[in-house]
């Protein structure tokens, strides 16, 4: 190991896969933003641009020479100085709580004379160098309590600020560090819990108003769902597929004979019944084998069990009580069980309008009449993904979409092949980063997912974004030329 | 340095990917959903996007035969709005510029609204909110229209008359009914469509084409220009204008003669098959059925005891009678059952029935022409007799039966004729298969039905029908689909109107029936239309047996003999022999046809027959509008029935000069 000042050739070491792929998408990113501001009916040949566009052409060329200049940096000043930008970010954001003036309920904009910078963009790098910093130190065990309090405390610190800041969209997108923590250790019962989760509280909601018996359909369902919990992680921790076989088979031939029995005679089959007794037995059967063989592991299915449960319990009364009344409505629209069209639901009606009508070849430049008239609120920002889908059709809307998997891809494998945990942690911290945005992005603009306003990285108009992921990238660019010498 | 993480963990990395994987695989599903599978947004977004403003065209003009402006347009407007504009305004300053209750203000919008009522509801597109305000009203609104945003004013046009008559012809336009707008894309709520009479028929060739203006409306509603500049709009195209066959003075004479009657008279030009006139008794103005005023005129026509919206002519069905008895001669000829020279004895009756059906006095026996002529009932029965147990010529009575019904069928009996006027009736002529039904055996024998042959029994026909079968004579054996538009602007008449039809008799077995006619009129039944020696005029009277009381009157002729100008049938309801009334009628008809005027002789002759009143059965119907308005209105006063009773007269028409 040699720390001998060298340079590394930016010709020679650079990723090229990663650096074109930024370029392309930087430049089909702004002209979707020219096209997405463009005024309809101005037929002036010109090639007028409007102020988006014009300013975006500036910060593209703010980004490039940042870029530029990171890959020219000597690759330890990210390590050694990780914590000082760190606090930097965390004093900029608290900052920006106080000074910020409220733009459209927000404030999260620092504005510098012309210039308006959004420090929540730029902190996700600061928060991924001290992570990564953190995790670097030798003989590091992620699953201690002291570890896990001080990781939790490093990304929870900027979710606080930043949702002190109205901004709850860009403070959600730090939870995505889940997924580079899994790669580092996690149990993937995390993981794991956190899907069922999203699973108990859709189903929860969605069906809570039909009846079975003493149940709602939900409650039914989610039943349903904890018992196949159950009998997962009794494969997966044990590969006790007996005891699986029972609880889930078990069940399943409770139900059915419930129904042949009620189909035959005619009477009601008390569904509600049946699911909380093979519940209950379910429980009991896990008890039952956790203490006759002693195997902790058991133990651990009852608690996800009763976790699950009272998770369950609890939906209705976290969707009513703890959610603002606007979350409700976009979680509503988005589950399908309000269609809402003039409040909540407008913009997503309208952007799947805007892409639905894009058809199979779009309409082709300039040529989108769903976004030219405005009839998607924020699309050259948060909706910008609409105009793709109007003007370049199914054929564009999926090479955008295969950009960005190629990316996240390449960014997966550069940082598995890091020789440091910092390289790979910061790599996994870049990638996690871009699989969230293009989770929530996307999928709120095609209906998917709840209405959270975070950017499209690269195609969404605003400095900030643009800046602070080209700042995510480039260090890691940086970081990864220098893997041969490191 | 490297540590053990990077191996134990080393396969998550799979997982991750994975996610990523799963995550643009479902979206690409959801893309294709959004973007192929379902077109419903394509839809929307141009109901966004594009505001696009209906250009109407004008409705073609209908002139008579002589170029005589009948029907045109007269400007009118319609208050419309776009339901996604409207903002909030004094609905009761709105009332009151229109002069309607808020109630009705109301009333109007749920059934806009309402999709029961208006399918092609849509917050984005205009609706009518209410049509046909005239010039005054129209300048009342106007001036205030700004307080009111959404609504605008949309120019129409609506129908004028320049003459009170041919209503039953001409037909009437009024809004489009709701079945309508399903099946023809072109009918939004509010538009227009003809209803009866030509207006109907021609409903296609009337109404022309509607235009379009593409607008780009953007999220606020601000219209941002043309689409495409307008290169994507679409001109509307007006109507085509018709010329009619029908003379219009010939026309309103008719209707003239007939006032205060019940029946009909229709004229043809046998060379073309053009109908010369139409007259159904009673008539409307067809301006009553216009403008806003249209809903209290319908309904007071459509409950007018002598159903004034009845066109007599297409949709009466009568026996016809003696008028029958030419077509039984041309049959017996062509099948060679007579010749002209056969003579069949007649006393008083059919001799082989014991003198049933009746006959008058009159010599006997007699050959075919004398028995037209004198109408002899017993002939024609000899003659079906002998064709229908003609055994040597046909299998069984109900082949002959048979052979006989199509000769009918060929010449315009039995099926509708195809005049371009909407609801024709087709009669009765029938078949083998009818009589077998009937008479529960298909061995029945002629005694059964022998009555046909002098037009009774189950025969029926309408008025237009004897006057087409008259034009088969006139031609000897053919004729042309009568029909009363001569002429579409731009346009070609349907292939059916300019087909010769053939009778399949021929033309030599014309000739003694003909001379019967002449003579009919010369020294026969109908000799008060006997105009020799200036025309010929062959004619044959009919009186129509009437169960509900006293026989109608029938007439049929044409004139001249040889080369015959017009065909012309004329049935007067109620007023018993044939000669008592539609014989004169028709003398004054083919006078005013052929001269142009009523010579001084039969001025007399026209008011008498102008001035008769026939309508027997008024009293009762009128008894029966009473007990019917009692029992509706729990005993209003007889003022009411008398003014509907009295709109017999609103329908007189004016005599023309």
């Amino acid at each position: 190991m040699r720390y001998t000042k060298q340079e590394d050739i930016i010709k020679e070491s650079v990723d090229w896969v990663v650096l074109g792929l930024y370029l392309l998408m930087v430049v089909c990113g702004w002209f979707t933003i020219y096209g997405a501001s463009h005024q309809f009916g101005n037929t002036s040949s010109s090639f007028d641009m409007s102020n988006s566009a014009q300013m975006q052409l500036i910060w593209i060329g703010v980004s490039l020479a940042a870029g530029f200049m990171l890959l020219k940096l000597d690759d330890n000043i990210f390590d050694v100085f990780a914590y000082f930008f760190y606090t930097v970010s965390m004093i900029l954001l608290l900052v920006t709580v106080f000074a910020a003036p409220d733009i459209k309920g927000s404030h999260s904009w620092l504005v510098l004379g012309p210039v308006r910078l959004q420090p929540a963009e730029l902190a996700k790098f600061s928060v991924a160098l001290a992570l990564a910093r953190f995790m670097n130190e030798y003989n590091f065990k992620l699953m201690t309590p002291k570890n896990l309090a001080l990781i939790s405390s490093l990304i929870l610190l900027p979710m606080l600020l930043i949702i002190c800041q109205k901004e709850t969209g860009s403070a959600l997108v730090y939870t995505a560090f889940v997924l580079m923590l899994y790669r580092e250790g996690l149990p993937g019962l995390v993981l794991f819990s956190g899907a069922c989760a999203v699973v108990l509280f859709i189903v929860g909601l969605k069906y809570s108003d039909v009846a079975i018996g003493i149940l709602t359909q939900g409650e039914f369902i989610s039943i349903i769902v904890i018992i196949l919990i159950c009998a997962s992680l009794v494969i997966s921790y044990r590969r006790d597929f007996q005891g699986a076989l029972y609880i889930g088979g078990g069940s399943f031939g409770f139900l059915l004979i419930g129904y042949i029995v009620s189909s035959i005679f005619g009477v009601d089959p008390h569904y509600d019944i049946i699911s909380l007794v093979c519940l209950g037995a379910t429980i009991g059967y896990l008890i039952y084998i956790a203490f006759s063989r002693i195997v902790k592991k058991y133990f651990i299915v009852v608690l996800v069990a009763g976790c699950a449960i009272l998770f369950s319990l609890s939906v209705s009364y976290v969707f009513t009580d703890i959610l603002q009344p606007h979350q409700q409505q976009r979680i509503k629209v988005s589950l399908g069980m309000e269609d809402d069209l003039k409040g909540a639901g407008y913009n997503v009606n309208q952007s799947k309008i805007a892409i639905g009508s894009g058809g199979f070849w779009g309409k082709g430049f300039l040529n989108g009449t769903q976004t030219k008239l405005k009839y998607v609120p924020e699309q050259d920002t948060d909706f910008i993904f609409c105009t793709v889908g109007e003007e370049q059709g199914f054929i564009g809307s999926v090479a955008v979409l295969l950009l960005f998997l190629t990316l996240i891809l390449r960014l997966l494998y550069l940082a598995e092949r890091q020789k440091f945990v910092f390289g790979r942690v910061f790599g996994y911290c870049v990638a996690s980063i871009f699989i969230f945005h293009l989770v929530i992005n996307i999928g709120m603009v095609i209906g998917i997912t709840p209405v959270i306003g975070i950017p499209l990285p690269f195609f969404s108009y605003g400095g900030s974004s643009l800046l602070g992921f080209t700042t995510l990238l480039f260090i890691f660019l940086r970081i990864d030329m220098a893997r041969k010498r490191r | 340095m490297s540590d053990d993480s990077k191996h134990i963990y080393e396969d998550r990395k799979s997982v991750i990917a994975i996610i990523a994987i799963a995550v643009v695989v479902i979206y690409t599903f959801q893309l294709f959903y959004l973007q192929i599978y379902q077109n419903k947004y394509k839809d929307s977004a141009d109901s966004n996007a594009f505001f696009k403003k209906t250009l109407y065209p004008a409705r073609g003009t209908i002139s008579d035969r002589h170029g005589k402006l009948l029907v045109y347009n007269k400007p009118t407007y319609d208050i419309v709005f776009i339901p996604k504009e409207v903002r909030n305004f004094d609905t009761l300053e709105f009332c009151k510029i229109l002069n309607i209750t808020v109630e009705d203000y109301k009333k109007r919008m749920d059934n806009i609204r309402d999709f029961r009522f208006n399918p092609g509801y849509s917050n984005y597109t205009q609706q009518t909110f209410m049509s046909q305000l005239n010039a005054q009203e129209y300048g009342l609104i106007q001036e205030k229209l700004y307080k009111f945003p959404g609504f605008s004013i949309q120019n129409r046009t609506m129908r004028e008359y320049n003459y009170p008559n041919a209503g039953n012809i001409l037909g009437y336009v009024a809004e489009v009914s709701r079945e309508r707008m399903e099946e023809d894309d072109f009918y939004r709520r509010g538009d227009y469509e003809g209803k009866s009479g030509i207006e109907k028929t021609y409903e296609e060739t009337l109404r022309g084409e509607k235009g379009v203006e593409i607008l780009l409306r953007d999220a606020h509603g601000r219209i941002q220009g043309k689409y495409n500049n307008g290169s994507s709009d679409k001109s509307p195209i007006s109507g085509k204008n018709l010329t009619l066959s029908v003379d219009m003075d010939l026309q309103a004479y008719g209707e003239y003669l007939m006032q205060n009657k019940l029946g009909s008279i229709v004229m043809i030009d046998p060379e073309t098959g053009e109908i010369l006139c139409l007259v159904s008794a009673p008539s409307y103005n067809p301006a009553m059925l216009t403008g806003r005023e249209f809903g209290k005129n319908y309904k007071e026509l459509e409950h007018d005891p002598l159903k004034p919206l009845f066109n007599r002519p297409v949709l009466g069905v009568y026996p016809p009678g003696s008028t029958f008895k030419p077509s039984q001669g041309l049959i017996f000829l062509q099948e060679g059952i007579i010749t002209p020279a056969t003579a069949f004895p007649c006393h008083h009756g059919y001799p082989p029935l014991g003198g049933h059906p009746a006959c008058h006095s009159h010599p006997s026996p007699l050959s075919l022409a004398p028995a037209v002529a004198t109408s002899c009932n017993s002939y024609f029965c000899y003659g079906l007799s002998g064709m229908l147990s003609n055994r040597q010529k046909y299998k069984n009575i109900n082949e002959a039966l048979d052979v006989w019904k199509d000769y009918l069928v060929k010449m315009g009996f039995g099926h509708k004729l195809g005049v371009d006027l909407p609801s024709e009736k087709q009669g009765f002529i029938p078949n083998s298969k009818f009589y077998t039904k009937l008479h529960h055996t298909a061995r029945w024998m002629p005694s059964f039905v022998i009555s046909i042959a002098i037009g009774q029994g189950e025969i029926t026909t309408t008025p237009l029908q004897i006057a087409n079968f008259v034009a088969t004579i006139a031609n000897r054996g053919h004729f042309y689909t009568p029909h009363v538009v001569k002429n579409i602007q731009g346009g070609a008449l349907d292939k059916k109107y300019t087909e010769k039809r053939l009778t399949g008799i021929a033309a030599s077995h014309y000739e003694p029936i003909i001379e019967g006619m002449s003579k009919a009129v010369t020294n026969g039944t109908c000799h008060a239309i006997n105009l020799s020696p200036e025309f010929e005029v062959c004619g044959k009277t009919g009186t129509a047996q009437n169960p509900h009381g006293r026989d109608h009157s029938l007439f049929m002729g044409f004139a001249p003999r040889n080369k015959p100008k017009v065909a012309i049938a004329v049935i007067v309801e109620n007023a018993g022999f044939g000669a008592d009334f539609a014989v004169p009628i028709a003398r004054l008809m083919v006078e005013k046809y052929l001269k142009g005027s009523i010579p001084e002789r039969d001025k007399a002759l026209e008011t008498r027959m102008a001035n008769t009143v026939m309508l027997p059965g008024l009293h009762s119907l009128r008894k029966k509008v009473v007990a019917k308005k009692a029992t509706e209105d729990d005993g209003t006063t007889s003022g009411d029935v008398d003014k509907q009773a009295g709109s017999a007269e609103t329908t007189v028409a004016t005599k023309p000069d």
